[in-house]
């Protein structure tokens, strides 16, 4: 496998122009010979679709949801970050370049990054263009908020529901593109397979949620917009659909999976309440804006909140990195969320929490102002735990949220595949090792509506066009092998629920491959894996059958993709000898207990190459060169 | 706590239905309605039995995927929240709960509590958008935004597209959605070119797909998780009228 990550030559902020400028275009009358496929409807994949649409392509896309509006995008509360400086507080394209280099501990992709801070200005005047209604001042201009890890403000916003409101922008203009005839839309459709024609992308097998009839699709490329794999701990704030199985059998088909022990832990969620809990709901970030994080200096101190004086009090984030307080980076928050929890300082019933306290926000701008911002959010933490968070301090606790790592991309979004584009949490190229808060509308957005349609013309114009039928033997091949799957899941006939394996399996990377991880325990983990995945094609139960509506056999199919990614994501966790990140390897720390990167040896992309399922994959390593950051140490104290 | 559920179960979107019941043991107050429908299907699946089938993703009341009826109310029946967001602390020990689909001839049934709601979808097709390609925008703050009314055009956009205003409402009439649509981007300057067209293709959409007519009882409203105020309706009308006069 070679992988070369095209970097165009130049300056790093003249390498988008230029390539911009070099690449070849499809002429406005041939665009309508090509087909494209986009598989998922999120911000990434709605942004693509419509503008390959608007563009003259003729684009299918496809989503599992009933409606393209309601991908995982939508759940996005805090905000979208851009290099507006509206604020004049000293914000440029280079600061959030820079923020979004420090910020993922220096195992991003320098010019991909770059450009991603380039078009975040972009992005903001096409969304105010789509009727996106984000938060104004009096004046009539547009509101601006800090957000975890940010000095600037540079965070836009509509209310806590930033995410719907840009998901719902993009979708629209999809169903504008829908109505026009250029975007064909397959909802309730999942991708199961990814077929090769002469070793590139050309085309899809599906299944019809519905019917559960299995078809295949052609085009000239596929564009996978399928978001992250948060879901394989089984507890995620991700939602109950999102899954891996689109990524993970192009990695199958050879396409270069990197970085995946690169998962981001959200420091703000709502503690679990117990084994029924289905999933985990994430409190805005911008929560720390205003919030303060404490526990109580006492280890087991039973007390109530506002029975805990003031000096007995320990607001452990603004005590050991005071120039960013409450607003330190998503890995370092949760990382001392776990810290005092595992002192046993823990609060709530569980012991797995600690308190976000707005009282004194409350006091300095009044409960209105509070609500204004936060309205929604306290609202929300109301509703699943009963509590009014006006009067009593939150309870929070860090949960799976966000994974950096994906299918390899080179700086035109192609995988090592030629015609298979990845876009959006599904690949891995802009945030490094950590993710900033507010980066991944921007990232989705910008892949879709800024990047993709110039490098998809790019690769149109620069290869000879392969009109594949259906009828080919690779697609009946790769129908044949989905089926054959589909049938294997449901002839098992075993004792054990779908739930019952992703729950062992979730809990298992949980405890060895969450929020630290050590080399004992990942070995463990990757001795019990294969065995669990044993078990699960021995001892699984799925109901029903496969021509019908089948919410068990879907969902068995992706717990299925979980149990062989779990393995490569241990594997990588394993591999990556050093603290990066939200990849924090415990024999790997500063005295100070602080991720300790290992430039010299591990300044890398980790991409593997899938060798068989029983078989160890194989390491690919991209250098990571930094031609205009320095990489230093990070620090928020 | 123990309850007693009473289930619409339909295998195919056109063979007949009817409620079967079940039993739901040990529920905890901390679960949501949905973890409660979980526990449930466990012990189906365990047993061999066609779990019951229904629509959720988000899980936290925004992607608008949950849709069920409970105890003859869409989503339940409490303020400003989704089915997903209902949690059992509202419920009793012994208590019989019936749940059933969204109900209206333009959301087909497709299996037990799921619906098809693509009618949604189109109607936004026919105009619930504006007509910018990408690129070529003007900056974001080249015009200024009274806060008044982007704070109105939001109230409307938080629209989830959910179905509960038809479910609830006695002709199934989609004018909430709809007006929520017209009236988010109605109220802004980037949506107001296209007002008039925009009105007179959605309602024309919106009747074709087979919604019925509104008689302003406000259910509607009552069961919106997003609060969706029944006004909107009033201004869609306003936008309705003027364009079939060619204002």
């Amino acid at each position: 496998m070679h992988l070369d990550a095209k970097i165009p030559s130049g300056p790093l902020e003249k390498k988008w122009d230029r390539h911009r400028l070099e690449m070849k275009l499809v002429n406005p009358a041939n665009k309508r010979k090509f087909d494209v496929i986009v598989v998922g409807s999120g911000l990434a994949g709605a942004s693509a679709a419509a503008t390959l649409g608007e563009l003259g392509y003729k684009v299918q896309c496809f989503c599992f949801q009933d409606s393209p509006r309601r991908a995982h995008s939508i759940a996005a509360q805090g905000g979208i970050n851009a290099a507006k400086n509206y604020q004049n507080d000293g914000d440029s394209i280079y600061r959030l370049f820079h923020d979004t280099i420090k910020g993922g501990d220096f195992r991003g992709r320098e010019a991909n990054t770059y450009r991603l801070a380039q078009l975040s200005v972009n992005i903001i005047d096409q969304c105010v263009a789509q009727g996106v209604p984000f938060a104004r001042e009096y004046g009539g201009l547009l509101a601006n908020r800090s957000f975890g890890g940010a000095q600037v403000s540079r965070t836009f916003y509509a209310r806590g529901q930033t995410g719907q409101q840009l998901l719902v922008g993009a979708y629209q203009a999809l169903c504008r593109q829908i109505a026009a005839g250029t975007v064909r839309m397959y909802p309730r459709t999942e991708m199961l397979n990814l077929v090769l024609v002469e070793d590139q992308a050309k085309g899809i097998v599906v299944r019809d949620l519905i019917s559960g009839e299995i078809t295949s699709h052609a085009a000239d490329a596929v564009v996978l917009a399928t978001g992250g794999y948060s879901n394989v701990f089984y507890l995620s704030t991700n939602a109950r659909g999102c899954n891996v199985t689109a990524a993970y059998r192009a990695y199958k088909k050879g396409a270069a999976f990197a970085n995946p022990c690169y998962t981001q832990i959200h420091p703000t969620c709502i503690p679990v309440s117990g084994e029924h809990q289905s999933k985990l709901t994430l409190m805005s970030e911008s929560l720390r804006n205003d919030g303060r994080v404490w526990v109580s200096k006492k280890r087991g101190d039973k007390r109530q909140p506002h029975q805990i004086p003031e000096p007995e009090r320990d607001y452990y984030l603004e005590r050991k990195y005071p120039s960013f307080g409450n607003l330190a980076p998503r890995d370092i928050s949760s990382r001392a969320a776990k810290e005092v929890c595992d002192e046993g300082r823990g609060v709530g019933p569980s012991g797995l929490g600690v308190y976000l306290d707005f009282a004194d926000a409350i006091k300095r701008l009044s409960e209105d102002r509070i609500r204004e911002r936060y309205g929604n959010l306290f609202e929300m933490y109301e509703t699943i735990t009963g509590e009014n968070a006006y009067k009593t301090p939150m309870r929070i606790f860090p949960a799976l949220h966000y994974t950096m790592g994906g299918l390899w991309v080179d700086y035109n979004l192609m995988s090592n595949l030629p015609g298979l584009f990845v876009l959006g949490e599904a690949n891995f190229s802009d945030h490094g090792a950590n993710r900033l808060g507010a980066s991944a509308l921007m990232q989705g957005l910008a892949d879709g509506y800024f990047v993709l349609p110039y490098t998809i013309g790019n690769y149109f114009a620069s290869t000879k066009p392969l009109k594949p039928a259906v009828s080919r033997p690779e697609f009946k091949a790769a129908e044949e092998e989905t089926r054959n799957l589909t049938n294997r899941l449901l002839s098992i006939r075993g004792k054990r629920t779908t739930t019952s394996f992703h729950r062992e399996l979730g809990k298992l990377l949980w405890d060895k491959c969450g929020m630290a991880r050590n080399e004992a325990g990942l070995e463990e983990a990757l001795k019990r894996i294969p065995a669990l995945r044993q078990e699960f094609w021995e001892n699984l139960t799925v109901t029903g059958e496969n021509g019908e509506f089948n919410q068990a056999l879907e969902y068995a199919g992706r717990v299925a993709d979980y149990m062989e990614f779990a393995e490569l994501l241990c594997t990588d966790a394993l591999s990556r000898r050093e603290s990066c990140g939200g990849h924090f390897r415990t024999e790997f720390q500063t005295d100070e207990g602080e991720a300790r990167r290992d430039d010299e040896n591990f300044s890398f992309v980790s991409a593997w190459e899938f060798q068989g399922v029983d078989k160890a994959p194989v390491l690919h390593k991209e250098p990571l060169v930094y031609e205009e950051v320095k990489m230093t140490q990070r620090s928020y104290k | 706590m123990n309850l007693c559920l009473k289930v619409w179960r339909q295998k195919y979107g056109k063979t007949p239905g009817a409620f079967r019941e079940y039993r739901a043991k040990n529920v905890i107050p901390d679960m949501s309605f949905l973890e409660m429908l979980d526990v449930v299907n466990e012990d189906l699946a365990e047993r061999g039995e066609d779990p019951i089938a229904f629509d959720s993703d988000c899980r936290e009341g925004i992607c608008g995927a949950c849709s069920l009826v409970i105890n003859g109310v869409p989503h339940g029946g409490h303020e400003g929240t989704a089915t997903c967001q209902l949690h059992m602390r509202h419920f009793h020990d012994g208590q019989t709960i019936m749940i059933e689909p969204w109900r209206a001839r333009a959301f087909p049934p497709v299996k037990d509590l799921v619906v098809d709601r693509s009618a949604f979808d189109r109607i936004i097709q026919a105009g619930g958008f504006v007509s910018v390609s990408t690129g070529g925008t003007p900056d974001a703050n080249a015009l200024p935004i009274p806060k008044v009314d982007q704070e109105l055009a939001m109230d409307a956009a938080a629209c989830i597209g959910c179905g509960a205003c038809v479910a609830a409402c006695k002709n199934a009439s989609a004018m909430l959605f709809v007006s929520a649509k017209i009236g988010h981007l109605g109220l802004l300057p980037q949506g107001k070119v296209e007002k008039n067209r925009r009105a007179l293709n959605m309602v024309e959409a919106m009747d074709a797909e087979g919604f019925g007519s509104c008689s302003v009882t406000g259910s509607c409203e009552a069961v919106c998780p997003k609060k969706i105020n029944l006004s909107f309706i009033s201004k869609m009308n306003g936008d309705y009228l003027l364009a079939t006069l060619g204002f």
